[in-house]
C-alpha cells in the first residue's frame, strides 16, 4: 500500500471523534507561527537511565585524585591515546563523545559536572521520578516537568513528542504528548482507526493517545521518508531495545580481549541505529507546526561491574548518546541554531572503582548541555573536586548544583518560562533554586 | 452492595485471571470466588511445559561455551553471532511455553499471581549468562513458592544464580576474606581487583522486602553486602583450587573463602552468626516487617485493583500477611474476598504481554512461533524476559498507553485478526465469552456493524473494555 496519507479524511475523523486533541502538526496552523521567536525554539531533553557515571563522561584527568580512585577504569590524560578529549586544564570528555568534544570546541556544548536531583537515598527509581517530575520530594508529583512547563507556557502553544514505546514520566501529563517508536502503522486503508476514535471518544486514556498516535504515524511517514534510509525503521533502531547489552558476556580470565572487540562491534552497530534516531527525530522536529520539545530515554547506565573505560560496556552507550546528538544536529540543520539538548542522568556513580571493575550508586554525576543556541561559556556550577574530604559521605562526588536550578535556566532562556511559574507548578517548592543564567545565548 | 453474578464472573476472569477463555465464564457463574479459591494450591503455580533445561544446566552450557570460544576465534566464527544463537535456541522455546501455559491454562488466576512474582522479583536478560537463566530462574525459584511462606519465595530467589549473575551477587568479594587477602589473589597481587559489590544486597531492601523509604541506610546496604558476601554460583572462577566450595556446578554455594569475617550491623541489631546463616538472618527479619508487609500489599493491591489502590484494601492485605507469617496462599484468599477488587469498574491497562495472551484466549488459540510473538512484544515495549531495570515491568496504564503503543495494539490487532479469520466463530459469541457483562453496548453495536470477521474481532480486541481488565 503506497498510495498517500489520506490526512483530510483521517484528521475529520478525530475532530469528530471529539477526543479532547484537534489535529495538531497537519491541522494546527495559527497558534506557534503567531508566537514569533518562541516558535523556532526547540528543546531534547535525554534521559540517561540508570545512573550515568559523570566521572567517566567528563573525566577530570587534571583532579591529582582522579586517577588513584578510579584506578583501571580512569580514563587517559589528553596526551595519551584514547585519553580524555580535552575542555580546560581539569576536565575532558570520554574519548567517545566526538561529537560533543568537536561542539564544545565550537562554544556549542558545556558540561555540569557536579549536578544532582534533591534524593540522596541512591535508589534509581526514586531519583528518576525526581528527575522526571521535578518534585522535591519522592512521590511529590505525577505529572512530568516538561509537561507542565508546556502547560505553563499557554494551551497548545508547543507541542512534545517522546521517543520510545513506554511514555517517559517527564512528559506525562495534562498536555497530550506524541509518542513514536520505529516500526509504523501499516494498513493505510483499514476503518479502524476510525471506527475506534468513535469507540474512544470518551475515554480519556485511549481517546487521546489514539488521536495523537496516529498523526506522529502520518508525520513518520514524511519524516523517515525524507531520510531516505529505512535504517530508522528497524526495531533495533530503538532505544528501549537492549540487545546490544545482551550481546556481550561478562569478561572473565583470557577472553576480555575477545568480549572487548565483540563489544566494539556491538557498539558500532548501536550507534549507527542511534544516529538514525536522532535524524528521523530532527525531521519530525523540522516538520511546519511539528514538535518543538522532544524527551528521548537511553537506559543501560548501571554500570556495576566491568564498567570499561575508552572501550567496554559504559564507552558504547556514550558512543550511543553522543550519535543520537550527532543524528540530531545533522538532521535539524539550520535548525540546529535554535536548539538546546540536555543529557541528565538521576545520579552519578561511587568515586571509588568497587570491588568487581565497577562503580555503585553514589551522588552528583555530570549533565551534557549541547546546542546551536547555547552561549559559549566555561563549566556550569563548581567543582568540587575529588579530594578525601570533599567526597560526599566520603565515597561520592559532592553536589554543588541543584538539577531544578540547571533545567530553571534552561526553560526560562530557551523558551521563555517565568519565574513564577518555574519555582511554584513546574517546579513545586523551588523559590530557593535559583535558575542557572547565562547557558542560551 | 451486591454485583450481578455475570459481572461477577466476568471480573474473575478478567481483572483476577487472564481472560476468558470460551465456556469460562459460565463454568465460574455459579461462585466465582470459590472459581478462584480453588487454584490457590500448596504445590505453588503450574509449569511451562517441554523439554525445558535446568538453570544448572543453562549455567554450565554457557560456561562451556565461553571455553570453546577461545577455539571458535581461532577458526574465525564470530563470537557475537555465536552467543545470540545460543540464546536463540535456549530462552526462546523457554519463553514460548511460559506463554503457551498462560494461554491455555484453566486456572487464571494461579498464573496472573505466580507472573506477578515473577515480575517482583525480577530477573532479566542484560547478559548471555542472565538471558538462558530467567525461565529457570522463574521455574525453579519463583513457582514453586508462591502460595507458600514469602520468606521461602525470598530465599529462594535470592539462592537462584539466576538473581545472583543478575545483581552482581557472584563477584561480590569480602575485602578483609580469606580471599582477598591471600597473596597472588584479591588486592593482595595478581592484578585482579576483588571487593564488595553492593547491587543485590541494595536491591533485596529496596525492591524485594522493605521497599525505598522505609528508613534503611547506606550504612545498612553496604553491611547487608558485606553479610551476604560468599553467596554464589557454584563453578564461578573465584571457587577454584584452594577456595572450592560445596555443590553442583551451576547450583548456589557458599564460598566461606569469599565470605567477610565478623559480625554485621544491620538495622541497629548485631548479626553475629557464621557463614550463610548471617545473611539468611537478615533476610528473615526482613521478610517478617511491617514495612515489607506495607511494601508488598501495596503492590498486590495495584496489580490486582488499580494503580491508585484502595488504602482499606492495603491495610487488609498487609494485616493478613502479618497475622500468617508471611503466608502468600492466606493473603491470596484476602484479596478474593475483598469487595474492593469486585468493583465493575475497569481500572488496569492490560500490559503487552496481558494483552496478546487475552487475545489468545479470547479464540482459544497459543502462540507455537516464538519469532512471530517474540517481537511483537518488543515493538509494544516489552520485549521478552528482559525488562528494562530490577523493578520490573511498570504497573501503571500511563506507562503503556502511549499514542505509539495503542496505534502499534492496532496494527498487531488486525494482523491476529486476519490471519485467524480461518478458523474464527461468530465474532459476536467472541465477544460474549471473552468479555460477558463487560461488553457496553456501543462495542456490541461496532462489532456487529463490521464489515468482516477480521475487523470485527479487531474491534472487540482494541475495545476500550478488552485493552483493560
Amino acid at each position: 500500500m503506497t498510495r498517500p496519507l489520506d490526512l483530510t479524511r483521517r484528521s475529520a475523523l478525530l475532530a469528530a471523534a471529539g477526543a479532547g486533541v484537534s489535529i495538531s502538526f497537519l491541522g494546527r496552523s495559527a497558534y506557534a507561527a503567531a508566537e514569533g521567536d518562541l516558535a523556532r525554539r526547540k528543546l531534547v531533553v535525554i534521559i540517561c537511565r540508570g545512573a550515568m557515571d559523570g566521572l567517566s563522561v567528563s573525566p577530570p584527568v587534571g583532579d591529582p585524585n582522579y586517577k588513584p580512585l578510579r584506578g583501571e577504569i580512569a580514563i587517559g590524560g589528553f596526551d595519551q591515546a584514547d585519553g580524555a578529549l580535552k575542555l580546560d586544564d581539569t576536565f575532558g570528555l570520554h574519548p567517545k563523545l566526538t561529537t560533543i568534544h568537536a561542539l564544545a570546541l565550537k562554544g556549542q556544548a558545556r558540561i555540569a559536572p557536579a549536578v544532582a536531583t534533591p534524593d540522596r537515598a541512591r535508589s534509581h527509581f526514586e531519583a528518576q521520578d525526581l528527575l522526571e517530575n521535578g518534585s522535591p520530594v519522592v512521590y511529590g508529583a505525577s505529572s512530568g516537568w516538561l509537561n507542565r512547563a508546556m502547560e505553563a507556557l499557554g494551551p497548545r502553544k508547543i507541542e512534545a513528542i517522546s521517543v520510545g514505546a513506554q511514555a517517559p514520566l517527564i512528559l506525562r501529563g495534562k498536555i497530550q504528548a506524541a509518542s513514536w517508536s520505529p516500526g509504523g502503522y501499516k494498513d493505510r486503508d483499514s476503518r479502524l482507526p476510525g471506527i475506534l476514535a468513535d469507540l474512544y471518544a470518551h475515554d480519556p486514556l485511549l481517546g487521546p493517545a489514539l488521536a495523537s498516535g496516529l498523526e506522529t504515524e502520518a508525520m513518520a511517514k514524511v519524516a523517515t521518508s525524507a531520510m531516505g534510509s529505512e535504517s530508522a525503521m528497524n526495531p533495533a533502531a530503538t532505544p528501549a531495545a537492549t540487545s546490544m547489552s545482551m550481546a556481550s558476556p561478562a569478561p572473565s580470565g583470557d577472553y576480555a580481549q575477545q568480549v572487548r572487540q565483540a563489544q566494539a562491534q556491538v557498539g558500532r552497530q548501536g550507534a549507527v541505529a542511534a544516529r538514525a534516531l536522532g535524524t528521523t527525530l530532527a525531521h519530525f522536529m523540522t516538520e511546519p507546526n511539528g514538535p518543538q520539545i522532544a524527551a528521548i530515554s537511553i537506559d543501560g547506565f548501571d554500570t556495576h561491574a566491568n564498567q570499561g573505560a575508552a572501550e567496554g560496556q559504559l564507552a558504547n552507550r556514550l558512543a550511543y548518546l553522543d550519535a543520537v546528538i550527532d543524528g540530531l544536529q545533522s538532521g535539524l540543520g539550520p535548525e540546529w541554531s535554535n536548539t538546546v539538548v540536555v543529557a541528565a542522568t538521576e545520579f552519578g556513580r561511587t568515586a571509588h572503582v568497587n570491588g568487581t571493575r565497577g562503580t555503585d550508586h553514589g551522588t552528583a554525576s555530570t549533565a551534557l548541555i549541547a546546542g546551536g543556541a547555547l552561549k559559549p561559556g566555561g563549566i556550569v556550577g563548581d567543582w568540587p573536586t575529588l579530594a578525601q574530604g570533599r567526597l560526599f559521605e566520603a565515597r561520592d562526588t559532592a553536589p554543588t548544583l541543584d538539577m531544578r536550578g540547571l533545567f530553571k535556566g534552561v526553560l526560562a532562556e530557551q523558551l521563555g518560562v517565568d519565574r513564577r511559574a518555574l519555582d511554584t507548578v513546574v517546579f513545586p517548592d523551588s523559590a530557593g533554586v535559583a535558575p542557572v543564567a547565562g547557558i542560551v545565548a | 452492595m451486591s454485583i450481578d453474578p455475570d459481572m461477577k464472573a466476568s471480573i474473575a476472569l478478567t481483572r483476577f485471571g487472564l481472560g476468558a477463555k470460551p465456556g469460562e465464564l459460565a463454568a465460574a457463574r455459579a461462585d466465582p470466588t470459590g472459581y478462584l479459591k480453588a487454584q490457590i494450591r500448596p504445590a505453588g503455580a503450574d509449569q511451562p511445559q517441554g523439554d525445558l533445561k535446568s538453570g544448572a544446566a543453562h549455567f554450565n552450557e554457557v560456561r562451556d561455551y565461553q571455553l570453546m570460544r577461545r577455539q571458535d576465534k581461532a577458526d574465525g566464527l564470530d563470537p557475537v553471532k555465536h552467543a545470540q544463537k545460543t540464546i536463540r535456541e535456549s530462552a526462546q522455546p523457554e519463553f514460548l511455553s511460559r506463554a503457551q501455559l498462560a494461554c491455555q491454562t484453566d486456572a487464571g488466576f494461579r498464573e496472573r499471581w505466580t507472573l506477578f512474582w515473577c515480575n517482583h522479583f525480577t530477573v532479566a536478560a542484560k547478559n548471555l549468562p542472565t538471558a538462558v537463566e530467567v525461565g529457570p530462574f522463574e521455574r525453579e525459584a519463583i513457582r514453586p513458592h508462591v502460595f507458600g511462606r514469602f520468606e521461602d519465595l525470598l530465599a529462594a530467589s535470592t539462592m537462584h544464580p539466576g538473581m545472583l549473575l543478575y545483581l552482581d551477587q557472584v563477584q561480590s568479594v569480602g575485602p578483609h576474606s580469606l580471599f582477598a587477602t591471600t597473596r597472588g589473589f584479591g588486592y593482595g597481587g595478581g592484578g585482579k581487583l576483588s571487593g564488595l559489590n553492593e547491587n543485590l544486597a541494595r536491591e533485596i531492601l529496596e525492591l524485594h522486602t522493605l521497599g525505598v523509604g522505609s528508613g534503611y541506610t547506606q550504612a545498612d546496604v553496604t553491611e547487608f553486602a558485606r553479610a551476604l558476601t560468599g553467596w554464589s554460583v557454584q563453578g564461578e572462577n573465584r571457587g577454584a583450587g584452594r577456595f572450592a566450595s560445596a555443590g553442583e556446578p551451576g547450583e548456589f554455594t557458599f564460598r566461606e573463602a569469599l565470605h567477610e569475617p565478623g559480625a554485621r550491623h544491620i538495622f541497629g541489631k548485631t548479626y553475629d552468626e557464621d557463614g550463610v546463616a548471617q545473611a539468611g538472618a537478615v533476610l528473615h527479619d526482613v521478610a517478617g516487617s511491617p514495612a515489607t508487609a506495607q511494601h508488598l500489599a501495596t503492590k498486590i493491591a495495584r496489580h490486582f485493583v488499580a494503580d491508585d489502590p484502595p488504602p482499606a484494601l492495603v491495610a487488609r492485605l498487609k494485616s493478613t500477611y502479618l497475622d500468617t507469617d508471611g503466608r502468600l496462599d492466606r493473603v491470596a484468599e484476602t484479596l478474593i474476598d475483598s469487595p474492593e477488587a469486585w468493583a465493575p469498574e475497569q481500572r488496569k491497562f492490560k500490559t503487552p504481554y496481558e494483552f496478546l495472551v487475552s487475545s489468545y484466549r479470547a479464540l482459544n488459540l497459543a502462540p507455537d512461533d516464538f519469532t512471530r510473538f517474540g517481537p511483537v512484544l518488543t515493538s509494544l515495549g516489552q520485549q521478552p524476559f528482559n525488562a528494562p531495570s530490577p523493578k520490573g515491568w511498570a504497573e501503571d496504564a500511563q506507562a503503556w498507553a502511549a499514542p505509539d503503543a495503542i496505534v502499534k495494539r492496532m496494527g498487531w490487532s488486525e494482523a491476529y485478526a486476519a490471519a485467524t479469520a480461518p478458523v474464527m466463530s461468530e465474532p459476536m459469541q467472541i465477544a460474549q465469552n471473552a468479555l460477558g457483562a463487560q461488553l457496553t453496548p456501543p462495542v456490541s453495536l461496532a462489532v456487529s456493524r463490521a464489515e468482516s470477521r477480521p475487523e470485527a474481532l479487531a474491534i472487540l480486541l482494541m475495545s476500550p473494555e478488552f485493552q483493560r481488565r
